[in-house]
This record gives C-alpha cells, structure tokens and sequence, in this order.
C-alpha cells in the first residue's frame, strides 16, 4: 500500500514555510507529516496530506513548483528495536532508504528505491497506510 | 492622397513577404552607393549650416561638406555620442527652428537628462514608410489587424509602429503594453493577425495565453515584429512556438528616429538596414577605426534623410556586425545581425569580457529553463561574483536536492564552458523574477550601487 506525498520548492527566506502552511490551514488541509531538507538557498518540503492532489492544485495556483511521489507510511510500534525492525526488514532485501521521516502518532514515512518490491515485502508484517487512512488519521 | 494600398497591388519579394518600396529596397548597389554620397553631403551641409555643435566639429576637422568624398563611408568625419546629445538638451540638436518640429520623442534617460530626438513632418512620414517595409518584408499587409503593444508615449515603439501600420493599410490596434489579460480578449475577439511588441512580452504574452489554456491555435496571430530589447534566436522560437507565430526582428533607436533602421525579412538571417536613409558602419569600440564585413563592432550610424535633428557617426553603442551578400529575398539592403550586446554593457567580471547576451545564449539551450532569468553581479570583498537567477519550474523540481543540484552544476559547467569564469545559480521560485511589461531587466549590477 502505497501513500502519495507531495513536495514542495522553496527558497529559503524567512517567513516562507509560514506563508505556505498557512495557505494549506486556510483551505482546510491538515497536515499528517511532514519533513525540510535544507540547504543554503533553497529547500525542499515534503508533506502527508489527505488529498495530496488538491493541496498541490491550490500551492500550483499560488504558483508553487510542487511534485508528488510515491512513499510507505508504515506504522512502527513505539518500543525498543520497533523503527529497527522494520529496517533490518528492508537491509535484509537490500532496498534501500532514501529518505524518511515520522509522521503523526507512530508512523513512518519511507521514500524507497524499489518501492513495489518494499511493499509486497512490507504486506502482512506490518501495518502500511493507505491514502484514505492518512486523511483519516 | 495616394489611393489606399491593397495587397494584391504589392510586390512579393523572394522570401515571401511583400516590398513596399521596391525600387529603394532593391536599389543595385553602384546605384545605392551614388543615393547614400549625395544624401550625405546634404545632411552634412544642413548640419553644418544650422546645428552650431556641428559647424564646430566639421570646422575644426576641416571637413567641407559639399566636397566629402569617401563612397559609402564616413571614416573621416566626427563621432556623435549620447553624451553630446544629453550636453545639448534640450533642443540644441535641431537643425530646424522648435516651431518647425511636428513631434518630439525622448529616450528613458534614467540617469541625468532624456535624449531628446525631434522630428519634421517629412520625417515622421519617412519613419512611417520605414516601418511600413518592416511589416510588408513580414507579409503583414493591407486587411491585416496589427496588434501594437509597445508602449505608447515618448517611447518611439508605440506611435512608430502606429504609424507605420496605418501607412500599410492595415487596421492597427493601438492597445499599448500591460494587461495580459485584455491583450489576449482583444486579440481573440478583434481576429488580430500582426503583433508588435518587446520580446520579453511577447514571451509574457505566451505564457499568459498557455495559463488561461490557450493552444498556439486558439490564437490569431501569424507574425509578430519584435524590439527594443536584445533577444535571441533560441527566444524567437520560443515565442513562435507560445504563440504559433513567425517572429521577426526590428531594430531602430530614438536617436535616429526609433523604430525602421533595420529589419528582418522572412528568411529571418539578419536584418536589412534602410541604407538609402541610414549609413551604418562597425567599428572597433576602442580604437575606433572600422572593422572588416563579417566582423563585430560597434553599429555607427549617420542619417541621410533626417532634417529636424540629422546625426553625423552616432555611437549607437549596439554590438553587431554587417554583410553585404545579397538576400535571396532580394533587397539589395546590407544586413546587420541581431546586436550581441552594447558596447557600455560589457561586463568586466575578474578581468574577463562578459556579455550577457552569452550567458543568456547557454541558458536557451537548456530546455528545462524558464525565459526568464535575471544576472546579477555583486563584489564580494575584492572579488566580483556573478549569479544567474533561475525559476524552477515542474520540468527543473524532481524529488530530492541531489536532482535540484545535479542541475545546478550542469548549469555552472555549462556557463564555465563558454565564459571561462565561475557563475553560481541561483534556484528562485517560479514567478519571483520580476517581470517587465517593458524592456527586460536582465543585469542588476550591484558593484554600481556599493
């Protein structure tokens, strides 16, 4: 099960990760997760939203460059070795992480390469979210 | 009143678009050479008679206008530059009294005064008949609906093309600059064919059409005529693509009247300069002396027919150079190429010549890059660092910053590759560049400003 993240552009200048979320809470958008890499201009933002398409219309109309990707949330018990598990699980298929964050409660937001692979791998072992459970949670 | 022009009554020239004047524009050269020496020793004379700057400089070079010699050149004769225009602001150029100017036109002049360009009667009609070359050599003609964007005012782009169109027959539009959206409304619902404009409007225009999901299709035009600002052949195909059109080059310059010194014929391989009316040489911008056909210098111009405010040698300060070889649409007009760049734009950047049209040049290669970028020079202690300001669009942002910087250096290596010097870029957001509905703001040197 697969969760469609969306990422964001931005230049780095003060106020602006602001100005953004404020346009997501202003159209209703309640943000799951979410993760900055920084650099020293730019950085990008990526986020779990419900409706990962229309949070990219509305920031595409406020002319934000946006992509959206394909990602694992991946429910990760809160305890000792429980993050570990899992990627033990993955090093052991040799798929490898690009990236990851946690999102809200104990969950897990995995960009992988091979991602179909990780996931029929994942099936059965542990709890995966779908797009309609990230807008529920 | 000569009879209303009508399309079939013009002569189409090689290259598929129409003469206007075809005895002048396809003049033999020997023949041209005899025009452009009587031309000039009359200019000279009215100088001379009635501009005491002039009598002046002719005086003290001991040249004697009746008895110039020099066919088809001017080598020996005295340089005018913007600095004595602006020295003699503001009617200290005319050769005809003030009250004898039908209109006057002044150039931006952001620093100290305008230059200040005055005009007879005889001279607007003969920019008219210049401009109307411009757009028949396109194959705009009578029944077509010309869309004038250029700024209206003391800007020469406005009324020149005005003017023009309306001596060509064609019904013009004379909707100015600004307001994207009225400009793509009026267009549609009007059927305008010909458009006129800057080029880094017209690309404005493209992406304000491709915004409101307009195809090149759903739009009118067919030919565009395009100026006052540098622009490249990879922006031409740009804008012909955003707007389904074949996009033409005008050149001019408020000094010798404004638009209709030179342009563009359908081959699209340089621009014609109305030689019988304007004598261009190229020359070395720091020694001065010519430089052979073929090679870049700085356009020199003298007017041959201009009688309120004639110009002897003006600096135009554009870089570009000439050919003589004859055009397949057969005018017989020299052809300038696209200016590369001014002469006092050069950048100097840690010793090394930087023109910004090069820059711009590696930047239209890359497909990925919006045609809006801004360059932008600054000294950081005792070193000047160069930025190029670039948006990121979908095609640039992927995934991850390895993608954002992979970019980056490709871009760098590219720009090292041509300019030899180190430029770093600059990942903007889309729509930060500031946009120009006018000229193009594409240097902001801040060495200027510290």
């Amino acid at each position: 099960m697969k969760v469609t993240q969306l990422t964001v552009f931005l230049e780095n200048r003060s106020g602006r990760l602001a100005e953004v979320t404020d346009i997501l809470g202003r159209e209703g958008i309640n943000i799951r997760g979410f993760s900055t890499t920084e650099a020293a201009e730019y950085g990008i933002l990526r986020l779990i939203v419900p409706d990962p398409e229309r949070a990219r219309e509305i920031l595409h109309k406020e002319g934000l460059t946006t992509h959206l990707t394909e990602v694992v949330c991946v429910g990760v018990p809160d305890e000792p070795g429980g993050l570990a598990r899992v990627l033990d699980l993955l090093a052991e298929h040799e798929i490898s992480v690009d990236y990851m964050y946690s999102i809200t409660f104990n969950y897990i937001c995995f960009a992988l390469h091979d991602i179909d692979r990780a996931v029929g791998l994942l099936e059965g072992k542990v709890e995966m979210l779908s797009n309609a459970e990230v807008g529920a949670l | 009143m000569s009879p209303a022009p009508t399309r079939e009554r013009l002569t189409v020239d090689g290259a598929g678009g129409f003469l206007w004047e075809p005895a002048a524009e396809c003049l033999p050269t020997p023949e041209l050479g005899e025009l452009q020496m009587a031309r000039l020793r009359a200019t000279l004379q009215l100088a001379h008679d009635n501009v005491p700057f002039y009598r002046r400089k002719l005086d003290e070079a001991g040249i004697d206008p009746a008895g110039v010699e020099c066919h088809g050149r001017a080598q020996d004769l005295p340089f005018t530059t913007k600095i004595d225009l602006r020295d003699h602001y503001p009617f200290g150029m005319l050769a005809l009294s003030r009250e004898e100017v039908v209109t006057v036109h002044c150039s931006s002049g952001t620093t100290g005064n305008p230059v200040v360009v005055g005009y007879s009667r005889a001279d607007v009609s003969l920019w008219a008949a210049l401009i109307a070359r411009t757009l028949a050599a396109g194959g705009v003609g009578p029944g077509d609906m010309l869309q004038n964007a250029f700024g209206y005012g003391l800007f020469t782009g406005g009324l020149g093309l005005h003017h023009g169109g309306e001596l060509l027959g064609c019904t013009v539009l004379p909707i100015s600059g600004g307001n994207t959206e009225r400009q793509l409304k009026l267009m549609r619902d009007f059927g305008a064919t010909a458009i006129s404009c800057t080029p880094s409007y017209a690309l404005h225009l493209a992406e304000g059409a491709r915004d409101r999901g307009l195809r090149p299709q759903d739009l009118p035009l067919r030919v565009g005529y395009f100026g006052a600002e540098p622009w490249t052949n990879e922006m031409r195909l740009q804008i012909e693509d955003g707007l389904g059109i074949d996009a033409l080059d005008i050149y001019g310059l408020s000094e010798m009247g404004g638009p209709g010194v030179a342009f563009e014929c359908r081959r699209k391989a340089g621009m014609h300069v109305n030689e019988d009316h304007y004598l261009a040489e190229i020359v070395d911008p720091e020694t001065l002396e010519s430089v052979p056909e073929g090679e870049i210098g700085e356009l020199v111009i003298t007017t041959l027919s201009r009688t309120a405010q004639p110009l002897i040698r003006y600096r135009t300060r554009d870089l570009c150079s000439l050919t003589y070889e004859p055009c397949a649409c057969g005018r017989t007009l020299a052809r300038m190429t696209k200016p590369v760049g001014r002469s006092d734009d050069m950048l100097i950047i840690r010793g090394v010549n930087v023109f910004p049209s090069q820059i711009e040049e590696v930047l239209m290669t890359i497909p990925e890059i919006e045609p809006h970028y801004q360059i932008v020079v600054d000294r950081k202690g005792h070193l000047d660092v160069v930025e190029v300001w670039i948006e990121v669009g979908e095609d640039i942002f992927g995934e991850t910053m390895g993608q954002l910087e992979t970019f980056e250096r490709m871009v760098q290596q590219k720009l090292y590759s041509v300019l030899n010097i180190q430029v770093k870029v600059r990942l903007k957001e889309p729509r930060t560049i500031a946009r120009s509905e006018g000229k193009a703001v594409r240097v902001v040197d801040r060495r200027k400003l510290a």
